[in-house]
């Protein structure tokens, strides 16, 4: 299978049929039924097949539904999956799953969230790569250009902790009733942690979190690429014991966020990468208005986040989309 | 569809995870002996310096009697939208695309 390009360099469990047709079983749609139109190739992509490299990824037929909602998500016009693939800057989904299915399905919101060794967060992720690279055509080397990509382009997908954490969630955040089920997908990088082990105010911890934030994916770019923020339980501790909620944490960290534009120019500091002179004199805002997606996720133990840089966004990039995970 | 091929190595027979399709298959146009005279067509992809390589390459075909036509794309991000690429292909004989940074 390695040899005819179906996988993704790992080794993948044999699609027989008796293992699609025991996949197929964790969903109630139709194996004929149309899921996405999948990019690059924009091929219509059935159920069946969804399952079939379902089966390749590990998953169990438990996790199908979530793939299945996330390959949804993932092929609209908004996520713009063609161009996360075409691109050469280092993205690929990241999926953030919300809501009570994520413990009826065993995932991971804790002890290393972001890392391995959970077969859900493994294999959900793993899944939709497998079907956008063999349904769709977009294999790295081929349409997918990325100069350096990441591990989480193997599957980067864990659990939203919503039960520990006294804020809304993400996914209300974005639109969705408190305990639905949905998965929110993101076009990002690896992630890379931001460590404070001394602030013991909110306001310190934001100050902190706010200078590393700035310097997402470029310290020169300002509003043209958003980035997800996954904050850990000793830091979300800070904000519990403070009592900020979670639009008085987006406004303080907003306030911390704002950037001189001076700074940044062509040429500031003897840097050639830069905002065109046309900024001067400006402040400008390091995320757009709800460029920054807050998660609340990782293990009881240590004053870390992780900051997962974002790709250009809007309608000429790349939006995050969250939907409804449906049986 | 079931592939049956992995079976005499393996002693399984899977299911076919891609798109069972084949990319068509299109002869090229046939290329052009000269640009004197031709329209070609330049494509900016829309990322930052694309015109300084487009700008260049206009002065080289204007100086050896091509006719420019100068076109963008929305977006680098996304494909050029059918409407554009039907206005390249019906004005132009060739089109030149330029990637960028």
């Amino acid at each position: 299978m390695f040899d005819r390009g179906w996988t993704d360099g790992l080794p993948v469990v044999p699609p027989t049929e008796d293992r699609v047709e025991r996949m197929l079983t964790g969903t109630s749609r139709n194996p004929a039924d149309l899921v996405a139109v999948v990019p690059p190739d924009l091929v219509d992509c059935t159920v069946e097949k969804v399952a079939i490299n379902a089966v390749m990824a590990g998953c169990r037929p438990e996790h199908l539904p979530v793939v299945l909602t996330a390959l949804e998500a993932v092929c609209t016009d908004d996520f713009n999956m063609h161009g996360v693939l075409a691109t050469t800057m280092s993205v690929g989904p990241v999926l953030v799953v919300s809501g009570p299915i994520t413990g009826q399905i065993g995932m991971n919101h804790g002890i290393n969230v972001l890392g391995h060794g959970n077969r859900a967060n493994s294999t959900i992720g793993r899944a939709v790569q497998l079907v956008v690279r063999n349904v769709g055509g977009g294999a790295p080397g081929g349409i997918d250009r990325a100069t350096l990509g990441h591990m989480g382009k193997q599957g980067f997908c864990f659990a939203e902790d919503t039960a520990g954490s006294p804020w809304t969630s993400l996914s209300e955040e974005r639109g969705s009733g408190p305990g639905q089920n949905t998965v929110t997908a993101f076009a990002g990088e690896g992630p890379h942690i931001l460590m404070d082990q001394k602030s013991r105010s909110a306001d310190s911890l934001t100050r902190m979190l706010a200078n590393a934030l700035l310097g997402s994916v470029s310290s020169r770019v300002v509003m043209g690429i958003d980035a997800m923020l996954v904050l850990s339980p000793e830091h979300m501790a800070r904000y519990r014991d403070a009592g900020w909620g979670r639009s008085r944490f987006a406004d303080e960290l907003a306030g911390h966020l704002m950037v001189d534009a001076d700074s940044i120019l062509v040429g500031a500091g003897a840097i050639e990468e830069g905002l065109p002179q046309d900024f001067a004199g400006m402040s400008l805002p390091k995320f757009r208005p709800g460029g920054l997606l807050v998660v609340h996720a990782g293990g009881p133990a240590g004053l870390f986040s992780a900051i997962i840089g974002g790709w250009v966004n809007g309608p000429t990039g790349s939006e995050p989309v969250t939907k409804e995970i449906t049986p | 569809m079931t592939d049956t091929s992995l079976t005499g190595q393996t002693g399984l027979t899977v299911l076919d995870p891609t798109a069972e399709g084949r990319a068509a298959e299109r002869e090229l146009t046939d290329r052009a002996e000269t640009l004197d005279g031709l329209t070609i067509g330049l494509l900016d992809i829309s990322k930052p310096r694309g015109n300084v390589f487009l700008d260049r390459l206009e002065e080289h075909l204007v100086r050896i009697g091509a006719g420019v036509e100068r076109y963008a794309k929305p977006t680098f991000t996304k494909p050029a939208p059918v409407d554009l690429r039907h206005e390249i292909a019906t004005t132009c004989d060739a089109v030149i695309e330029a990637l960028a940074d």
